[in-house]
C-alpha cells in the first residue's frame, strides 16, 4: 500500500459531482454456467463520482466493471451507460464501449505497434479523426501521463509501469466519459505502483467519472468518495471513504479491512 | 566457528572482463565439438571418410558431366572417346537439349514469352505483400495482377477475365449493402453465394456475348500444352496465394461465435483434411463436372487449381487457427474495450500477431503443397515428372534417369529453400520490429 496523502496533496476543487447519472445498474445478475456471480447488483453512478471498488478475491468485483462494457454479459437486469442501455446490439456495444474507458490489470497494449500507434489506432478506425490529428492528440496524451520520449518504442520496452500509463493515454485518447480501472496496479512492481497511481489522481482531480477495482486503500482515500465492498458477488457495503475505513457497518468488512491494513 | 564479521558491504562493483583465451576460437570449438572423447574422435574420422567417398565418385561425375549431346548415345561416346574408361560422367545433355520442354511442357514455343511476363506480374503484383515498405498505392496491381497472369496464361478472349473479376465486385458490393441494410450474417452468406451464382450461370454468356460484340484477345492455349515447371508453378503460386486468405476466414469461422459459420468452417475442414489430396484430384479430374451445369467445360487445370487450393486451406486454416489461439485473450479484450468492431480488431490487432506466430506452419504447409503439385502427374497432367518420363520415352533418351530427376529435384530444392529462408528473413525482420 502506498501512502499518497503524505507524499502530494490532492486538489479536489474539481471533483464536484454532478446530479446527472453517468450509469446505472437494476437487479443486475449474472451467471457462469450455473454459477452465480453477481448477484442483484444496484449500482447508480452519478457524473464526476469516483468510485473505489474492493472485496476479497472471487467476489465479483471484476466481474461487475467488465460488465458496464460488456466485455462480460449479464443475464438478468439492466445496464444503463450514458443513456444507452445494453442490450446484445452490436452496434449499442461499440459504441458504448468508444465512450468508456477501460485499463487491464495486464496492460493489454497491443505488443506489435509502437506506443504512438497503440493510442492511435482507435481515434483513427472508430472515430475516423485524421492520422495527423490523432497523432496530435495521442502525443498530448503521451505528455500527460509523462512518457512522449517512448513514443516510437514498443510496449515491450517498457516498464510495467510505463505500460500502465499508455494504457491509459490509449483510453484517453478517445475522450472518454467514464474510465474504468480492473486492478490497474495489481501486476506492478512497488515502486512502479506510485506513478500510475499518481496519472490516476490527476485523472481524478479533473472530474474524470471513474470506477476502479484496486487494492490500493491510500488511492481510495485519498480520491474515492464512494468505497463499495463486495463479497460473494454481492455489494455488502458502501460508504465515504473516511466513514468506510473508520467506522465499517458489516463484519465482513472489518473482517477483510482488518486483513489488508493489519499486516 | 570463524571469527569473520558478518557484515560486508561492497565498495567497488567490478567491471566486466574478457573470458580466458582458450575459451574462444576454432581450435576450442573443434576440440569441444569433434574431438571431445576418443570415441567422438573415431565417430569424427570416420565421417569424414565417409564425406570424402560420397564426393570422390559423385564428383568427377559431375564435373566431367556432358552437356553438349542430343542423344543418350551420342553422350556416351563423347564420354568413351575423352574418358579413360574408369570414370563414369553424368549425361547433362538431356537437360540443355530438352531444357524447353522440362519449363514449358508443351506450351507453343513462339508464345514463351507469355508465361515469363505472368510470372514477372505475379512477382509485381506479389510485391507490396512482401515487403511493407513498398507503397501502398501498389497493391491496385495486386488486385489486377491474377486476372493478367490468367489472361496472358490460357489467353483467348480477354473478357473472360473481366467477366470473373466482376463477381468479386459482386461479392463486394453484396457485402456492403447486405450488412447495412440486415445482418452481417445474411451480408457474408450473401457475399459468398451471389458471386458463385455470378460465376456459374452468368460469367460465361456475358463474356461470350462482350466478346461477340467487341473481339479483344490473343492465341487460345489448352491446358493440355501445359507442362513442366510451369505447369507446378502455375498450380503452386496460384494454390498459395489463393489459400492463405481462405484459410484465415475459415480459421476465423471456426472461432466464431455463430453456429451456422463455425459447423460450415469445421465441416469443411475436417472433410477436405481428412482425405488424401490424390482422391481430391481423381474428384476433380472425373467428378466435378457432374455437379457443374450442364454444357460448361471447365479446364482441367483450373480444376486441379481449384482442388490444390480448397487442400491447402484447410491446413493453412488450422495453422492460423494456432496462432489464434497462442494471443492472449486480453488483445482481444483489448479491441473490444476501445471501441473496435470484429473485422477491424481482427485486422489491426489479432491477425498481425496471429499469423506472426504462424509463419512457420504457414511456410511449411506452402512448401509442402508445392511439392505435393507432382502428384498431378497421376492424373495425366505433365508436371516435371511428368514430362521427366515422356522424355526417357523417346528414342534418344531412353535409359536416362539420375540426370533428369537430379535436375528435378535440384530445381525443387531451390523453390522450397528460398521460401523458408524468406521465413526465416521475415520471422527476423517481425521479433526485431517488436521486442
Amino acid at each position: 500500500m502506498v501512502e499518497l496523502t503524505q507524499e502530494r496533496a490532492v486538489d479536489r476543487s474539481q471533483m464536484q459531482v454532478s446530479d446527472e447519472v453517468a450509469i446505472e445498474i437494476r437487479n443486475m445478475n449474472k451467471w457462469y454456467g450455473t454459477f452465480h456471480v453477481l448477484r442483484d447488483i444496484n449500482l447508480t453512478v452519478q457524473r464526476g463520482e469516483r468510485i473505489v471498488i474492493c472485496g476479497p478475491s472471487g467476489s465479483g468485483k471484476s466481474t461487475l466493471i467488465r460488465c458496464i462494457n460488456r466485455l462480460e454479459e449479464h443475464q438478468a437486469g439492466d445496464i444503463i451507460v450514458d443513456g444507452t442501455e445494453l442490450s446484445s446490439d452490436l452496434k449499442n456495444i461499440d459504441k458504448i464501449r468508444s465512450e468508456v474507458g477501460m485499463c487491464f490489470q495486464h496492460f493489454n497494449l497491443f505488443p506489435h505497434l509502437t506506443i504512438l500507434e497503440n493510442c492511435t489506432l482507435a481515434p483513427i478506425w472508430v472515430r475516423n479523426t485524421p492520422k495527423k490529428e490523432a497523432e496530435e492528440i495521442a502525443m498530448h496524451f503521451l505528455e500527460k501521463v509523462k512518457i512522449p520520449d517512448q513514443a516510437h518504442k514498443y510496449p515491450g520496452m517498457l516498464s510495467g509501469g510505463q505500460q500502465q500509463r499508455v494504457a491509459i493515454a490509449r483510453s484517453l485518447c478517445m475522450k472518454p466519459r467514464i474510465m474504468l480501472f480492473d486492478e490497474p496496479t495489481s501486476a506492478l512492481d512497488p515502486e512502479m505502483i506510485k506513478e500510475v497511481l499518481d496519472t490516476m489522481i490527476e485523472l481524478a482531480e479533473e472530474g474524470m467519472t471513474m470506477l476502479c477495482v484496486t487494492h490500493e486503500m491510500g488511492f481510495a482515500q485519498a480520491v474515492a468518495n464512494r468505497v463499495i465492498f463486495m463479497d460473494q458477488g454481492q455489494i455488502v457495503e458502501q460508504n465515504e471513504p473516511t466513514e468506510f475505513f473508520n467506522n465499517p457497518q458489516s463484519e465482513r468488512t472489518q473482517l477483510f479491512l482488518s486483513q489488508i491494513i493489519g499486516h | 566457528m570463524s571469527d569473520t564479521p558478518i557484515t560486508y558491504v561492497r565498495d567497488t562493483m567490478l567491471p566486466q572482463q574478457a573470458p580466458p583465451t582458450s575459451e574462444v576460437g576454432p581450435v576450442r570449438w573443434a576440440r569441444e565439438n569433434l574431438f571431445s572423447s576418443p570415441m567422438n574422435a573415431i565417430l569424427t574420422i570416420l565421417s569424414l571418410y565417409i564425406v570424402y567417398t560420397v564426393i570422390s565418385h559423385v564428383g568427377p561425375w559431375l564435373i566431367n558431366g556432358i552437356w553438349d549431346a542430343d542423344s543418350l548415345s551420342e553422350c556416351r561416346e563423347i564420354i568413351a572417346a575423352k574418358g579413360d574408361g574408369h570414370h563414369s560422367a553424368a549425361c547433362f545433355g538431356v537437360i540443355t537439349a530438352r531444357w524447353h520442354q522440362l519449363v514449358f511442357g508443351y506450351y507453343p514455343s513462339e508464345l514463351y514469352w507469355r508465361p515469363v511476363l505472368a510470372l514477372l506480374v505475379f512477382f509485381v503484383g506479389i510485391a507490396p505483400v512482401l515487403f511493407p515498405s513498398l507503397p501502398r498505392k501498389l497493391f491496385i496491381v495486386s488486385m489486377v495482377a491474377p486476372f493478367l497472369c490468367f489472361w496472358l496464361l490460357w489467353g483467348g478472349s480477354i473478357w473472360l477475365p473481366i467477366s470473373i473479376a466482376l463477381g468479386f465486385g459482386v461479392g463486394v458490393v453484396a457485402f456492403k449493402l447486405l450488412s447495412v441494410s440486415v445482418s452481417s450474417l445474411v451480408a457474408i452468406i450473401g457475399a459468398i453465394l451471389l458471386p458463385l451464382i455470378y460465376w456459374l450461370y452468368l460469367s460465361g454468356p456475358l463474356a461470350a456475348g462482350l466478346a461477340s460484340i467487341v473481339p479483344l484477345g490473343i492465341e487460345f492455349v489448352p491446358s493440355r500444352s501445359f507442362g513442366g515447371f510451369m505447369l507446378s508453378i502455375v498450380i503452386g503460386l496460384s494454390a498459395i496465394v489463393i489459400s492463405l486468405p481462405l484459410g484465415i476466414l475459415l480459421a476465423l469461422g471456426r472461432q466464431s461465435d455463430l453456429f451456422i459459420i463455425k459447423t460450415c468452417a469445421v465441416v469443411f475442414i475436417e472433410v477436405i483434411r481428412g482425405v488424401p489430396l490424390i482422391v481430391w484430384l481423381f474428384t476433380a479430374q472425373l467428378l466435378l463436372n457432374y455437379f457443374l451445369p450442364p454444357g460448361s467445360n471447365f479446364d482441367l487445370t483450373l480444376r486441379v487449381i481449384i482442388m490444390v487450393t480448397l487442400f491447402a486451406s484447410a491446413y493453412i486454416a488450422e495453422v492460423v487457427r494456432g496462432g489464434l489461439a497462442a494471443l492472449p485473450k486480453g488483445q482481444y479484450e483489448g479491441g473490444d474495450s476501445l471501441g473496435l468492431n470484429y473485422w477491424q480488431s481482427m485486422q489491426l490487432i489479432i491477425l498481425p500477431q496471429a499469423l506472426k506466430i504462424s509463419i512457420p506452419g504457414i511456410v511449411n504447409t506452402f512448401i509442402g503443397l508445392f511439392k505435393d503439385t507432382t502428384l498431378v502427374v497421376f492424373i495425366g497432367l505433365f508436371d516435371p515428372l511428368g514430362i521427366a518420363s515422356a522424355i526417357r520415352a523417346t528414342t534418344e533418351w531412353n535409359g536416362i534417369y539420375w540426370e533428369l530427376f537430379l535436375f528435378i529435384g535440384i530445381m525443387f530444392f531451390i523453390s522450397c529453400f528460398s521460401m523458408g529462408r524468406y521465413s526465416l528473413y521475415l520471422e527476423k525482420k517481425l521479433q526485431r520490429e517488436h521486442r
